[in-house]
């Protein structure tokens, strides 16, 4: 069952943050998983590393919720917070086309049933230098693909986002060119990693957070996490992603979190976790390395930026 | 030249406060925790425009004064740019101390290989000798020079200009703003739009007094005809 609460609970009735993580420590104690880097159990990946991911400190629901880019709704980082209350999320359908056997225009709801919702605790690290951890909820990618069924001409995954002024003041000007759009390898999207977050603090995903579904690659920058997403097409060729198209040279297809390659303006090799005065090193995919490294065994991270 | 409603010291204290007035507010907001989930950068980006703000603001007061003939404005102009140079000191305080904590291995690797930080921390350098000569006793030393000097002022305003255009990420309506108000304030140099009011010519033995004169009282409604240089 995925909609646990109904949108319309009380704040009253919200887990308070400590409890939420003395709940999360005794899951994780009773059932043995790790939570953090890996956030799933991936065999090998359950070391001290993962381990000592697993005590970054979550950083709190007023930031995540307060400090966001989400261009739609305006560029400054509290215009989303600010401007996407006017988004209506329900009804939500999401259409899904492409190579896939089960295409069709799907409510909301009925894409997700029957799929686990997962608690997911994972790093996010912006393109601009500053980094969160977050507490998200929701169904690993891979569910949800196996769901459609996509056929073996399927190479990549495309994801858009909503497109209407009305409800996204920012869409009135051509910052970027909307509808926002991103993609992932089929591989990429299959990976246990690779989710769609409904909730973040078991509560519902706010608008300014990619209301009501949104991707989470953690180990990509933020700007790959498209928000609000409409359409999901299966395709063979890579598909355009926005900030490729808006500055090709600053933001690649892959956008892999890489301390070794700068940003041409500024330097990824530190990163400013929200909350924190002091800058800390930026880990090779954002310290999911062990997980995700053997998808680009080969590649010239510096030519596939 | 009309005269004052209030009086040259109440106005003036009256200009300072309200110059001080966004960094007021920047204490306050930091008091009350009001910077954002990220306060350096909001510290950064705030102490930034009101940088370019200033000086963009001292770049009028020449324009303003050859349109509309207020030749008293002149008399705030040194203070003008020294609130610019206040706000771009707090500006590079904030990324040197808070940003970078000190740490000038980092420092000068941003400095020498991002574009935006070796042009905005050269148009911080550059304000420098401005700041340092704006005394009285330093206009009079250095005469007609100190006006060649202080038109290092649009090299700043240029770089200041080109350091927020190259830092934003997609959205350049902001620095577009100001490198509009910018060219705008450079057009209003043209001799087109000086007026035609130049009483009697000074001789050129008296060309350093008006700028002694800026910044104080002294400033006669006759000097104005010769701002073209330094302003």
């Amino acid at each position: 069952m995925l909609i646990k609460r109904p949108s319309d609970i009380p704040f009253s009735e919200v887990t308070p943050e400590e409890l939420y993580l003395n709940r999360r420590q005794f899951i994780k104690q009773a059932a043995g998983v790790a939570v953090g880097a890996g956030g799933v159990s991936l065999g090998a990946a359950c070391d001290a590393k993962a381990e000592q991911a697993s005590q970054d400190k979550l950083t709190s629901y007023e930031d995540i919720t307060t400090y966001n880019n989400f261009y739609e709704f305006g560029t400054g980082k509290e215009d989303p917070s600010r401007n996407a209350g006017r988004l209506r999320t329900k009804p939500w359908t999401v259409t899904v086309d492409g190579h896939v056997r089960k295409p069709g225009t799907y409510d909301l709801d009925d894409l997700l049933s029957g799929l686990t919702t997962v608690d997911r605790i994972y790093r996010m690290r912006c393109v601009e230098a500053w980094s969160m951890v977050i507490p998200w909820e929701g169904v690993p990618l891979r569910d949800l693909l196996a769901k459609v069924e996509p056929t073996p001409s399927a190479r990549y995954v495309a994801f858009t986002t909503l497109y209407d002024p009305e409800q996204m003041p920012g869409q009135r000007r051509s910052v970027l060119e909307w509808p926002y759009v991103e993609g992932l390898r089929l591989d990429e999207a299959m990976h246990p990693l690779t989710l769609i977050a409904t909730g973040i603090y078991n509560r519902p995903l706010p608008n300014q957070n990619g209301a009501p579904l949104r991707l989470v690659v953690p180990w990509k920058y933020g700007f790959k996490g498209i928000k609000s997403i409409v359409r999901i097409s299966l395709v063979e060729r890579q598909p355009p992603t926005t900030w490729n198209i808006a500055a090709p040279r600053e933001y690649g297809f892959y956008a892999n979190v890489n301390p070794e390659v700068d940003h041409p303006r500024w330097s990824q090799a530190r990163e400013r976790r929200i909350g924190e005065l002091r800058m800390r090193p930026t880990l090779p995919f954002n310290g999911y390395a062990e997980q995700v490294a053997s998808l680009y065994a080969g590649m010239d991270l510096r030519r596939y930026f | 030249m009309r005269s004052p409603a209030v009086p040259p010291k109440v106005a003036r204290a009256a200009i300072f406060l309200l110059c001080l007035a966004p960094f007021l507010r920047l204490v306050w907001d930091a008091a009350n925790g009001d910077l954002t989930a990220n306060p350096i950068e909001d510290l950064t980006l705030r102490t930034g425009w009101w940088t370019l703000t200033f000086v963009m603001v001292t770049l009028a007061v020449t324009p303003v004064r050859r349109v509309t003939g207020w030749n008293r404005v002149v008399q705030y102009r040194r203070m003008f740019g020294l609130f610019a140079f206040f706000y771009a000191c707090l500006h590079v305080s904030v990324y040197f101390g808070l940003d970078q904590l000190l740490s000038f291995d980092y420092i000068l690797e941003d400095i020498v290989e991002r574009p935006y930080i070796t042009v905005g921390f050269s148009a911080w350098v550059l304000m420098i000798p401005l700041a340092l000569t704006s005394t009285k006793g330093w206009i009079r030393r250095l005469g007609r020079r100190w006006q060649r000097l202080h038109r290092l002022v649009y090299a700043t305003a240029v770089l200041g200009v080109l350091h927020f255009l190259w830092l934003v990420k997609a959205d350049v309506r902001e620095p577009l703003i100001f490198a509009t108000v910018l060219t705008g304030l450079f057009l209003l140099r043209l001799p087109v739009f000086r007026r035609r009011r130049a009483p009697s010519r000074p001789p050129p033995a008296a060309r350093v007094r008006p700028a002694v004169a800026a910044g104080s009282d002294r400033i006669a409604a006759g000097d104005s005809s010769r701002g073209r240089l330094a302003s």
